[in-house]
Formats: C-alpha cells, sequence, structure tokens
C-alpha cells in the first residue's frame, strides 16, 4: 500500500497554519512530515501523518478542503550523494517528481524524504530495484 | 391555477381603463389628504384634474425614497392613524428607516396580491407553506404569510435563522412550499446536505423568492439541490411589500398586478420615460393605497416590461428580472458592473461554492475589484497549478461578460457568511 498524503487548502491569513496542526494536537494525530509552499493568496498545507484517515475526517469537520494523495517515502543514508542516486534513478526513467519534501522522522541513520512522482508504480519499483529502501505505509504511520 | 382571471386575464383596454380610473381616484386623494403631494403639485402648478389620460401621469413629478425619509414617520400617510391596522418599515441601511402604513382594505389587496402569485406558483390550499423569511418590520415575512393564509394553506411561520430547526419542520411537518431568500433557501440546501436530510425525507415541492434578486444560474443551482421548482416575486416595502410581480411557472417574467400597480420605465440618465419595453429604471404607482398613497415612486430597479401573450393565460403585463439596482451598480474604472453579473459567472461553475463577496478598492487612484470565491471541497489540490488554472478560469469569464479584469482570491469552504435575510454581496472600500 502507497503512504497516503493529506493536502489542505489554507487561505494566506494569520493563524491557519497554526489552527490546523492545532487540530492534529488535539486530535492526537501525529505529523511526521509537513510542507507548505510560499505564495501570495493561498497555500496547500502537505502532511504525512501518523492516521490519514481519521486526519481527513477531522479536517473536514472543521470544514477545511482537504484531499488525500498517495505518495513515495524513501530511507536515505544520511551522507552527501544519496538522494541525488535515488532521484538519477527515476530522471533516467522520465518519472518527473512533482514536489519533495523532508520528514521529521527518522529510522537508524537515515533521512525520509516524501516524493510525489509521475508514475507510482514504476518509480516504487525502480528505487527498490537500485536499493533504495522505499517504506510500506504502516511503517511511516507508525514513525 | 389562475387565482383571479376577472382580474388577471382583461384586455388591454380594460386594463388601460381600470388604471385610468384608479390612478384620478389615488391623485386626488394624495392631493387632498397629503401636504407633500400637494406642495409638490402647487410648486408646477399641476391640477389633479390634469390627469386626464394615463400619459398625463408624466406630469407629475417623481417620488424618491429620500421624500419617504423626510416625512418620517407619518407624513405622508393619507389616513389617520384609527384607519390603519399595520405598520411596517424598510431595513434603514442609513439613518432611519423607511415606514408605511395600511389599512384594513389595503390588507385585503395586499392578500389577494399574494394569493395570485402563489397560484401562478402552483400553490393551492393543500399546501404546507413554511416561511423562512426574518418577520419583524420586514415586510416579506408578514406579506406572504397573510396571503397564502388568505389562499388557505397551511402556514409555518418559522421565520428565519435556526437552521437545523427549520429542517426538522420541514421534515416532521411535510412542508411542500418554501417561502424565503434565494440565499438563504440556498444555505438550507447545504445544511440539508450535511444532515443527510435527503430527496426521500422532505416533501418540499415548491420554492417561492422575493427580498433579494437572484440569477437564473442560482435559481436553477437552488431547484436541482432541493429537487424542486422555484419562482421569484416582486414587491417594494414603499409601494406594498411582495406581491407587485410574480413569476407563473412559465418563467417568463413576473405578472403584475396591473389593478394595484401603474408602472412606468425611465431612462437611468435622463429620468425621462422610456419605451416600457426597453431596459431602464421601474417606477410605480400605487392605483388603491388607502394608507400611503405613492405617486411615481422611483423602485432603482432595473428591469424592462414584455406585452406578449403568456403561455399561462394571464394577460397582465410582466416584468423581466431585475437585472440590479442603481444603487447596486458599481461603476469600475467606468464600467457599469452589476454585482449580479458576477453572481451568473460564479453559479456556472463547478468546483466553487454559488457564494460570493466583492470587494472594490481604490488602490493608486485605480479602482479594483476582488472576487472571493469558496472552494467547494479537495478535490483539486493535487498542486498549485489546477487551482491556479481555476482562479484563471473564473477572472477570465469575468472579463469576458464584464470586461473587467478582477482580482480572483480562493477562500476554504464555508468561510464565506451565509445571510438569512437579503445577501450582502459588496463591499465598498473605496474613499474609506
Amino acid at each position: 500500500m502507497s503512504v497516503k498524503q493529506i493536502s489542505v487548502f489554507l487561505e494566506n491569513k494569520e493563524g491557519r497554519l497554526a489552527e490546523v496542526t492545532r487540530v492534529m494536537g488535539e486530535n492526537h494525530i501525529d505529523i511526521s512530515a509537513i510542507s507548505i509552499a510560499d505564495t501570495t493568496n493561498f497555500g496547500i498545507l502537505r502532511m504525512v501523518v501518523g492516521n490519514p484517515v481519521k486526519a481527513e475526517a477531522v479536517l473536514k469537520e472543521h470544514g477545511y478542503a482537504v484531499r488525500i494523495t498517495s505518495v513515495l517515502v524513501i530511507a536515505v543514508e544520511d551522507i552527501p550523494g544519496n538522494l541525488s542516486m535515488a532521484l538519477d534513478t527515476l530522471d533516467k526513467n522520465s518519472i518527473a517528481v512533482d514536489y519533495i519534501y523532508a520528514s521529521m522522522g527518522r529510522t537508524d541513520n537515515r533521512a525520509l524524504v516524501v516524493l510525489k512522482v509521475s508514475d507510482m508504480e514504476t518509480a516504487m519499483d525502480l528505487l527498490s530495484n537500485a536499493g533504495i529502501c522505499v517504506l510500506k505505509d504502516d511503517e511511516v504511520y507508525r514513525l | 391555477m389562475i387565482w383571479n382571471p376577472e382580474k388577471e386575464c382583461l384586455s388591454r383596454k380594460e386594463y388601460d381603463e381600470i388604471q385610468l380610473e384608479r390612478l384620478k381616484w389615488i391623485v386626488n386623494r394624495a392631493y387632498d389628504r397629503v401636504p407633500f403631494y400637494k406642495r409638490r403639485f402647487d410648486e408646477i402648478g399641476l391640477k389633479p384634474e390634469h390627469i386626464k389620460t394615463l400619459k398625463d401621469i408624466e406630469l407629475i413629478p417623481y417620488t424618491t425614497k429620500d421624500d419617504l425619509r423626510d416625512n418620517y414617520p407619518f407624513d405622508l400617510f393619507a389616513e389617520p392613524m384609527d384607519k390603519i391596522v399595520r405598520l411596517h418599515a424598510s431595513s434603514g441601511t442609513t439613518g432611519k428607516p423607511v415606514v408605511v402604513g395600511y389599512t384594513k382594505n389595503d390588507m385585503e389587496v395586499w392578500k389577494e396580491n399574494i394569493a395570485r402569485l402563489a397560484a401562478a406558483a402552483g400553490v393551492t390550499n393543500k399546501d404546507v407553506v413554511q416561511i423562512v423569511f426574518g418577520y419583524g418590520m420586514f415586510t416579506g415575512g408578514f406579506g406572504l404569510h397573510q396571503g397564502l393564509e388568505h389562499m388557505g394553506a397551511t402556514v409555518i411561520p418559522s421565520s428565519a435563522g435556526n437552521s437545523e430547526r427549520q429542517l426538522m419542520f420541514m421534515e416532521d411537518f411535510g412542508s411542500t412550499v418554501i417561502v424565503g431568500t434565494p440565499s438563504y433557501v440556498l444555505h438550507l440546501a447545504e445544511v440539508a446536505e450535511e444532515h443527510g436530510l435527503t430527496r426521500d425525507k422532505h416533501k418540499l415541492r415548491v420554492g417561492l423568492f422575493g427580498g433579494e434578486g437572484h440569477t437564473a444560474e442560482m435559481r436553477q443551482q437552488i431547484e436541482k439541490r432541493w429537487g424542486i421548482i422555484c419562482t421569484e416575486n416582486y414587491g417594494l416595502t414603499e409601494v406594498q411589500g411582495p406581491g407587485v410581480s410574480g413569476e407563473c411557472l412559465e418563467h417568463c417574467g413576473m405578472h403584475i398586478n396591473e389593478d394595484s400597480f401603474y408602472y412606468e420605465i425611465i431612462d437611468r440618465e435622463t429620468l425621462k420615460p422610456i419605451d416600457k419595453e426597453e431596459e431602464g429604471e421601474l417606477v410605480l404607482t400605487t392605483l388603491t393605497k388607502e394608507g400611503i398613497p405613492m405617486l411615481r415612486y422611483r423602485t432603482k430597479d432595473i428591469t424592462n416590461i414584455e406585452f406578449a401573450p403568456c403561455k399561462c393565460g394571464r394577460t397582465t403585463a410582466r416584468m423581466t428580472k431585475v437585472k440590479g439596482r442603481t444603487d447596486d451598480m458599481l461603476i469600475i474604472k467606468g464600467v457599469n458592473v452589476f454585482p449580479s453579473q458576477i453572481e451568473g459567472v460564479i453559479l456556472g461553475m463547478d468546483k466553487i461554492s454559488p457564494h460570493y463577496m466583492l470587494y472594490v478598492r481604490n488602490e493608486g487612484f485605480m479602482d479594483t475589484l476582488e472576487v472571493q470565491v469558496e472552494l467547494a471541497d479537495g478535490s483539486l489540490l493535487e498542486s498549485y497549478s489546477e487551482l491556479e488554472k481555476l482562479t484563471r478560469e473564473i477572472r477570465a469569464k469575468i472579463k469576458g461578460n464584464l470586461l473587467i479584469d478582477a482580482k480572483v482570491t480562493l477562500v476554504g469552504p464555508k468561510t464565506i457568511e451565509r445571510f438569512t435575510g437579503k445577501a450582502k454581496h459588496v463591499v465598498d472600500l473605496r474613499n474609506k
């Protein structure tokens, strides 16, 4: 099973980001990766959380526009050049990376990276064959 | 069903005769009993007997909302208080409201006029009517209430607000007709969807809308979401309240109660009467009103009149959907913009809700228009480009329809205020 990412529409208003994280905290949902781009009018907050189904329900209840998207989470050795190896593999096979962000979680001495790519299935096979650790969904949710 | 064929199916000549006879009567009354009108007539040497034909009405000066405010509260009344049985007032956004009074006979005429428009929408004495207009001084609530009761329908005066209780009544009492402002009825549809009040759980079949204008797109959206048929009716406190005109099921304009109101269309700029079939400001004269006669009242509403026969069998003239109010008309960078035009664009689009707000600002000596729309759900959150594509699309449509370059801002679901009464869509921040 692929990892489920939560996307939330945020107006560019003071306190909106804090409000979402507060709602997560109050419902005991752990955030293991989070990303938002700097835009003028609105933002899409992306998160990998411990319980995506519950997170979606809770956020919808609070009136947010929410969407669940499948993403890849890979673990790379925390040494220079390793991330580039993973990305090269995708690039050589013409798989586009829509966006990428790092996770706050860690396993052993490896950094976790969240990837949204054009072709999930193929990317997963390619990365695994190249010896890169692709995390299963339950491994990610436990982080 | 036609409520009163003897009054709604006459020939043009018969309407003209009734109108002329009643016009002479009301002009005489106004002159004799209301010092304001006597002064206005005397200033220009006009006598009631100068009104010999319907066209002679053009000799009479217009009456405006300011005249009503200047004569607050009762100086335009033509009857003493012991003959007045009801007072209503319009929502005055600035200063004193406009106050109107009704005699017993005025109330009878009012009921009759409402019964006609309700019957035109297919309402009968078997219907259970839930009125979600705010009651109180606003003419909408009591106006529809009395008329529907008069025709024998069961009236639930639930008034506006407390949406969940509204839905409980609707389900438990088996409401078949809902009466309110279109924006509140649309909001109720959202609440009904949230609470799982599906089509099989309510008996609603007709919506009667008034109190504010709305676009055809909005009506269609409400019809689709509730699974009902809706008609629009028109009126204003100054001449009676609702019941000036109302749509039949043909949806081809609102049939005017010609035995109660004389209508003119005037040019917005020159204020001279123009051909009634041309678009301009509607001017109304009450033909039966005893409590407070209104001679040539400038409604500020933009419409035009259609005389072609209607398939429903009524021969009364029809006024087309009000395009906007001259008061609401925004002039942005020299372009005339009615909020209803923007509503027309927004309601035709997927992925956004039908709620919107307009902000007009002055930035560096330039007028700017910001249109805030609500994202309906999370379906476009896959990438920024999809959200940007949506805002570009809305902007292009506004530009195509209104020739105005607006800034389109997306906001989260259900963050724009829902109105239980008349919706307020415009915030003009210029010169502030």
